[in-house]
């Protein structure tokens, strides 16, 4: 009964979601205030409805309901509840229906945070969101309903991808689709700003927080999927350059563009239409990962749905929204104003420069990514497009706009004087540049993409600490007060260039100065790798609740000191039958001792062991840490906060004026 | 017009993604379609004495499904495949792929088998040759043992209908 | 700055971005695009000797032998009609099996021996890479216009 009343909530979400869209919409073009007011309580509706669809598909799972064709596939009984739990998203249709819950979830924060908007504005949010609610509801109950039964029941379930089984996977997919999603607010206020016409100052301070918050989990997002690579995948790889992987990496690059136009737009009234355009460009990019993960489009590794009318419906579904929303764009935008102007050296133009390096770099990734997907099309061969490409092309585009992030929060509105940021850069410079000489040597050698990107780390954290300072200089009181009294926004951003800076430094050491080594093992025999001696003790048998082990002891020493022992694992699942190799990660100060067993050579118990020292990977998670806690800082800034009292009561002047 | 540029450049990958989901290689008709079934010998499930040979079908239209007991989605179309044996239509062979744990003895045992022989490939070599990329597939074999039609995933009621009731009807039966 | 000097500015930079970002990418598209064969082909001489490339196939039933080392192994990569033998000196994937497909990225010799430099891994037990169902597809297709 139970996953009948889930569709049946399915279904009643859906007509909700067409309440949320066709009459706020249909209202806001009337003026009509009656229809206008049914957006709220309409997306809150939505939202309850998915949310009881979304526990009785895990209520399926943790009861093992193998009636469910979806468990079936998806679920063990053996498997460990927790994993039961998160098996609810692990499929293509269950991660559907938590996307349309994310969705929900953000229209109903829209509608509670949303109080100060001029109701046509807030109606007309709302409904935009509640139509893209709509697509993604119809898609479920059309091509995938989570809820199909399997007569007669299954005895048992497939069991959930052994790869899933990890607690990253756990919360990668719930953060990364809070990003996806939350780009849809962004998307909505431009849809809403565009049929109204009316883009100011207010707009873009209206959607700004919003965005912020989307980014920063979609940063958290990607960070987690890519820690989950490294541990799981016992590749020692964090980042490959996937399909999958640049889906979600797309639009965080449209996102942080858009981010910084925004800041243009909200504090000086420019670029207005492009911020727009950007907006768009966000979302538009998380439905097309949605569409190449989902469809089958591109095969990559960890595409997991590969259904032609699924993909054809999403491709129908994207032309739509994308195509409608851009025709809608080109339509509307040149009612757009400029703003005030500025000289070619300001923080506009740093910012330009930014937003034009940023584009360039999602154009090189997202050419790379289609780029098999046009040669198929023309019949021109098959052909791969890996890491080489996108770091030959990647890392010299970013080259430059690492550099001038240095300098852009220095500079002025409107005009900045060269010589004066000069002057306060100096010696940042030189330190800078000493840093990128010196520091090597203390490692392995000088390496040229390695000086770089310490030049470049060292140059965005000294801006950072250049920056307050500044700010230091003036005001009042002791340290501790002037730093509290700085306005949140500051902090955010600050925090996330100098996460920036971290997350370069950990990437310059990592990418040049780990070292790996794939050995033969006997028992206590030793191998060693960059000063530390790794000593393996042989194997034992491991049974875990739904897979049998073979686990390994490595001892690891240096100059004689034991550091620590790891207890890499080789699993074979009990339901799939599937071999796994779990490898053993533990952080030594800001190194990763790193290792994964191979194959079993002989009867003696000999194995082939891979072998990795990963200095410095710490700080490239830590980097991005600093770059959410940052975002998440940024977002709750006082201003948002105090236009959201001042303008509770005057709601319709506030209509009116904007 | 540059602020259609956008819109252009949108439609034109719309346009590649449209070529992209047509070439996706699960859909790529198989190159047996018309052509002779590959030629096999394998022993049957329950039976290892005896064997089966696409041969022993001359003369009959079948139906060659590819599944295997631990293929979740090939459950779905069993009781499907049951109708249709029951109907008396056309015989079924269901070649049993990659049955390492042994299950389908007993799994046909309990829920009743639609076919009229269950050759046993455990290696997987049979279905690698006849191009199946995953279970279920089902080939539609006409009297002269020529491939007449391949449907990837499983056999529904609509299926039936839509794609393999005509080819039948075009057969004779 | 006059607006009309502004999007003149404007334009020169995106120019030179984007000017930029072209040479980069057709630069690397040059030496970093990896092509794929199939076995077939690569006995047919269609493959490059000069640079890497992608092939796919089955991995053939006893193929796998492994040298002293333990670390290098041999096989043999088939699209069911031609072979190609493969070295690779590393640790294989989970899902590397005899008679599963394959995917190996690497260089062809001049003694027709492949140097795999990557064996891609796959993620799923029942999951053919579809590059390696492609190889079968075509070979099939091509043994049976010989037969007619």
């Amino acid at each position: 009964m139970i996953p009948e009343l889930g569709h049946f909530a399915l279904i009643v979400a859906l007509l909700l979601a067409l309440t949320q869209a066709i009459l706020p919409l249909y209202g806001a073009q009337r003026g009509d205030f009656t229809l206008m007011a049914v957006a709220r309580p309409a997306a809150q509706g939505q939202f309850v409805f998915v949310l009881l669809a979304f526990v009785c598909l895990a209520w399926s799972f943790l009861n093992n309901d193998f009636s469910v064709l979806n468990v079936a596939k998806n679920s063990f009984s053996q498997l460990p509840e927790i994993y039961r739990l998160t098996a609810t998203w692990g499929s293509h249709e269950g991660s559907l229906l938590l996307w349309v819950l994310i969705l929900a979830f953000w229209s109903t924060a829209v509608s509670v945070f949303s109080r100060h908007l001029p109701e046509d504005m807030a109606a007309r949010v709302i409904g935009v969101m509640g139509l893209i609610s709509v697509g993604f509801l119809a898609f479920l109950l059309i091509t995938s309903n989570p809820f199909e039964r399997l007569l007669p029941a299954a005895m048992d379930g497939n069991d959930m991808n052994p790869l899933l089984q990890d607690w990253g996977m756990i919360i990668h997919p719930p953060m990364l689709y809070m990003g996806y999603v939350g780009f849809a607010v962004a998307f909505a206020f431009a849809i809403a700003a565009l049929l109204s016409g009316k883009m100011d100052v207010a707009w873009a301070r209206w959607s700004r927080p919003w965005t912020t918050v989307a980014w920063a989990f979609l940063t958290l997002g990607i960070v987690l999927g890519s820690w989950w690579a490294y541990r799981e995948l016992g590749w020692g790889g964090w980042w490959f350059w996937d399909p999958t992987e640049n889906a979600s990496f797309m639009p965080w690059i449209a996102g942080t563009a858009l981010i910084h136009s925004l800041a243009v737009t909200e504090k000086r009234g420019a670029f207005k239409a492009w911020t727009v355009l950007l907006a768009l460009t966000a979302f538009s990019l998380s439905l097309l990962g949605t569409f190449l993960v989902r469809s089958g489009v591109l095969s990559s590794v960890h595409a997991f749905a590969t259904d032609p009318a699924r993909g054809a419906f999403i491709l129908g579904f994207l032309a739509v929204v994308i195509g409608g929303s851009l025709a809608l764009y080109a339509w509307r935008a040149p009612k757009m104003v400029t703003g005030s102007g500025f000289t070619w050296f300001s923080r506009e133009s740093l910012l330009l420069a930014n937003n034009v390096i940023l584009i360039a770099a999602l154009g090189s990734v997202l050419l790379g990514t289609l780029y098999p997907l046009f040669m198929d099309a023309m019949g021109l061969g098959k052909i791969s497009v890996g890491p080489p490409y996108f770091n030959a092309v990647f890392v010299p585009l970013m080259a430059p706009a690492l550099f001038l992030m240095g300098i852009g929060p220095l500079a002025r509105w409107k005009e900045a004087s060269l010589p004066d940021i000069a002057t306060r850069m100096k010696w940042a410079l030189g330190v800078a540049v000493a840093v990128a000489i010196l520091l090597p040597l203390t490692l392995d050698g000088f390496k040229p993409w390695a000086s770089l990107g310490f030049f470049l780390a060292a140059w965005i954290a000294l801006a950072v600490l250049v920056a307050f300072a500044d700010r230091l200089k003036h005001g009042q009181g002791g340290l501790l007060q002037k730093l509290s009294a700085l306005p949140r926004g500051f902090w955010g951003m600050q925090l996330a260039h100098f996460g920036i800076a971290v997350g370069v430094a950990g990437i310059a050491v990592v990418a040049n100065y780990a070292t790996e080594r794939d050995v033969r093992m006997d028992v206590n025999s030793y191998a060693e790798l960059d000063g530390y001696t790794f000593t393996f003790r042989g194997t034992t048998g491991h049974d875990g609740p739904n897979y049998r082990a073979v686990r390994g002891t490595v001892e690891v020493s240096k100059n004689g000191k034991l550091m620590a022992t790891l207890h890499p694992e080789k699993r074979v699942y009990n339901a799939s039958g599937m071999a796994m190799t779990e490898a053993a990660v533990r952080p030594v100060v800001f190194s990763d001792l790193y290792v994964a067993m191979g194959e079993q050579l002989d009867e003696q118990g000999a194995w082939t062991v891979r072998l990795f020292h990963k200095p410095f990977i710490n700080w490239l998670w830590l980097g991005a840490l600093l770059m959410v806690v940052g975002g998440f800082m940024a977002a709750a800034d006082k201003r948002y906060r105090i236009a959201l009292r001042r303008s509770e009561v005057p709601k319709h002047v506030a209509a009116q004026g904007a | 017009m540059k602020r259609w540029l956008p819109l252009v450049l949108f439609l034109v990958l719309v346009g590649f993604f449209a070529k992209g989901l047509f070439l996706n290689p699960r859909e790529v008709p198989s190159p047996f379609i018309g052509r002779t079934a590959p030629a096999f010998t394998l022993p049957l499930v329950g039976d290892a004495n005896a064997s089966f040979a696409p041969a022993d079908m001359k003369g009959k239209v079948w139906l060659l499904n590819v599944w295997a007991p631990w293929c979740v989605s090939c459950r779905r179309e069993h009781p499907v495949l049951m109708q249709i044996a029951r109907s008396g239509r056309v015989p079924i062979v269901g070649l049993n792929w990659k049955d390492k744990e042994r299950e389908a003895e007993a799994l046909l045992e309990r829920t009743g088998s639609p076919y009229v022989a269950v050759p046993d490939d455990l290696d997987g070599r049979v279905g690698i040759n006849y191009g199946v990329t995953g279970t279920p597939e089902t080939y539609l074999i006409d009297r002269a043992g020529i491939v007449r039609m391949k449907h990837v995933g499983p056999i529904s009621n609509e299926v039936w209908q839509k794609r393999f009731d005509p080819k039948l009807r075009e057969l004779g039966l | 700055m006059k607006p009309r000097h502004r999007k003149l500015a404007l334009i020169a930079a995106v120019v030179a971005a984007l000017g930029l970002a072209v040479v980069l990418v057709l630069n690397a598209f040059n030496s970093n695009l990896v092509f794929f064969f199939s076995p077939t082909q690569v006995a047919n001489g269609e493959a490059p000797t000069a640079r890497a490339f992608r092939i796919g196939g089955l991995v053939e039933e006893g193929s796998i032998k492994r040298e002293k080392d333990g670390l290098t192994t041999r096989f043999v990569v088939t699209d069911t009609a031609r072979t190609i033998p493969v070295i690779y000196t590393g640790i294989l994937p989970d899902l590397f099996k005899e008679g599963k497909g394959v995917v190996a990225e690497g260089r062809l010799g001049s003694d027709g021996l492949f140097a795999a430099s990557q064996v891609l891994a796959k993620h799923d037990e029942n999951y053919m890479p579809p590059e390696a169902a492609h190889a079968i597809e075509q070979a099939q297709k091509a043994q049976q216009t010989v037969v007619e």
